[in-house]
């Protein structure tokens, strides 16, 4: 059953074929398995067979929705009301969430059978899950390369055929980038499509939530689940939610597909530069239009992502206090003592760094040259995008540089580390809906192109996935091991 | 610009976080450069450009003020660190 599609599991489930505690007892299986690839930071095997049991009564009472029954991996910085959720440090490694984010509770209501609780860089801060206090993933096609982060764990849970499923958050690339690495679909949508409320926050004007899946077609489904406008989240958008599946198999002839030349520049590993040219024919070769345009400002992108992102964490990271909940350290001699070891003792090396630049920037005396500098740059790309869409659909380039890299590779050396998010950064800074779908292979790891949408656009970019996989495999491939 | 140790010392007070001693000089390094990545910002003029706090220009969404969450502190103070009769409990603040 780890095999099928979101599509393929509902219909079996609908037909009874296979009952929802059979299909969540396979994938709970499969979850203790291949626990070695350390994906998961809670496993909630029992709990989900109960939610199964409900799911199969729904079902036989013809009360069910596509998502009915089917299993989820969830990213652990997703509050799970009675569920620890430790967004991967140590600081909320003792937290049971008191309520439900948004989309637990959207989740909840589309039936899905929650498998476990995914591993993920420490207050998604990181690019390889290296940063997390649970110790880093393994990628799935090697056990030696991450599977890409902040999302690692979500990403290798479907890559595995763990779950068919997983939600993911996107900062800086956090969805994308782990989809490209571990060779899986992963959308990440526009800014205000899906609740932020109860995820835990980053960097809030970049936050956004999205679906994981094999295929376009799965992360529809998902998406369809999660996304609308929460009142409870402030910058969430009023606008109605399209049916995501109805679009898939519009036809894209005649399209047109801008190719950003600053994409294809040094920098872009030679083999994945081949692989994402293979693609653009193939979209050429199905009547699309493809044409070259600039975004000139991208190399301002990571710059200016590095002064607004830490600001934004080191105020949102404020409330970590040793007071309120998470952890305290033992026998404060006094407030401040309780405040200083609090903090010191259960933030990891990255999220120190990232609050230490995000206070530098904001404290007195700097905030025109680093904060309002950075905002101003964020116009200019967001500028760039928006000429370019007066002229194109959608935008295709990769997702990264190269494929994944070796665990422990980059971890001494920060900026290199954060240089591999070049072509997903500028996206999260303009707030549009991106893309990754796997497209290649290069020496047994996966290779992911990316398509950019203008706002709004999330129907486009999944009927321009889902026609390329309607005619390639590369979203099929499962790992070597996984797939028995 | 380079961060100097004092600097990292000052930044880290500001931040409430402690750095050991042993660990000053490497913070000064990384947190340098990461400012040298930022400060790739200084070659383009933004001059006249306005900063970009929305990238949909939404605004703050106004609601009516009315009650409709209770409150749930017995709920809440059950996973502080330390708590008593309603009360967060933190070491003695005045002498």
């Amino acid at each position: 059953m780890y095999d099928l599609s979101v599509s393929q599991l509902a219909e079996g489930l609908r037909n009874g074929d296979f009952s929802s505690v059979e299909l969540t007892q396979h994938c709970v299986e499969r979850m203790q398995k291949f626990s070695d690839l350390n994906a998961f930071i809670t496993e909630l095997g029992e709990r989900a067979i109960l939610q199964a049991q409900n799911a199969d009564k729904l079902i036989k009472e013809k009360n069910h929705g596509p998502l009915t029954g089917v299993p989820i991996a969830t990213k652990d910085i997703f509050c799970m009301y009675g569920v620890k959720t430790s967004c991967g440090s140590k600081m909320l490694d003792s937290f049971i969430a008191p309520y439900d984010a948004t989309v637990t509770h959207k989740l909840d209501q589309a039936g899905c059978v929650t498998l476990g609780r995914t591993n993920m860089d420490e207050f998604a801060m990181g690019s390889s899950n290296e940063t997390s206090y649970y110790g880093p993933v393994k990628n799935p096609w090697n056990k030696d390369y991450v599977p890409g982060g902040s999302s690692g764990g979500s990403a290798a849970a479907v890559a595995a055929r763990i779950a068919p499923l997983a939600t993911g958050t996107d900062t800086g690339g956090s969805i994308r980038q782990p989809a490209a690495l571990c060779g899986i679909t992963g959308l990440k949508p526009t800014y205000g499509r899906v609740s932020r409320y109860g995820m835990i926050a980053y960097a809030s004007s970049l936050d956004q939530g999205g679906p994981f899946g094999a295929s376009a077609e799965d992360c529809a489904y998902l998406l369809q689940a999660m996304a609308g406008f929460d009142e409870k989240d402030s910058t969430s958008l009023d606008k109605a939610v399209p049916d995501y599946t109805q679009s898939l198999n519009d036809s894209i002839k005649g399209k047109v597909i801008g190719i950003p030349e600053e994409y294809f520049s040094e920098g872009l590993g030679v083999g994945v530069k081949e692989i994402i040219q293979t693609a653009i024919t193939w979209y050429e070769q199905q009547g699309c239009e493809i044409k070259s345009i600039s975004l000139p400002n991208t190399d301002l992108a990571i710059p200016a992502y590095y002064v607004i992102a830490p600001a934004e964490c080191s105020s949102n990271l404020s409330r970590y206090d040793g007071v309120r909940f998470g952890y305290r350290c033992d026998d404060p001699k006094d407030m401040r003592d309780l405040y200083d070891r609090s903090r010191s003792e259960a933030f990891g090396d990255e999220v120190k760094r990232r609050i230490m630049i995000g206070t530098y920037a904001l404290s007195a005396g700097y905030y025109d040259a680093y904060y309002l500098k950075a905002q101003q740059i964020r116009h200019l790309i967001s500028d760039d995008f928006k000429k370019a869409f007066e002229q194109v659909d959608v935008i295709l380039g990769p997702t990264t540089p190269e494929p994944a890299f070796k665990i422990g590779e980059k971890t001494n050396d920060p900026v290199t580390m954060y240089l591999s998010d070049i072509y997903t950064i500028s996206i999260n800074l303009a707030g549009l809906p991106a893309i990754s779908i796997p497209c290649g292979q290069q020496g047994g790891l996966p290779v992911g192109m990316q398509l950019i949408g203008n706002y709004f656009a999330e129907e486009t970019l999944l009927n321009f996935a889902h026609q390329y996989q309607l005619d390639t495999d590369w979203h099929q491939q499962i790992p070597p091991g996984f797939n028995e | 610009m380079s961060i100097t140790p004092e600097e990292v010392l000052k930044i880290a007070n500001l931040a409430r976080l402690q750095i050991k001693p042993d660990e000053v000089e490497q913070y000064a390094k990384d947190l340098s450069n990461i400012i040298h990545l930022v400060e790739q910002m200084n070659a383009v003029d933004t001059k006249d450009i306005q900063p970009m706090a929305h990238p949909l220009d939404a605004t703050q969404r106004l609601r009516e003020d009315e009650v409709k969450e209770e409150n749930q502190r017995e709920k809440f103070q059950t996973i502080a660190p330390a708590a008593e009769q309603g009360l967060y409990l933190v070491p003695k603040v005045i002498e």
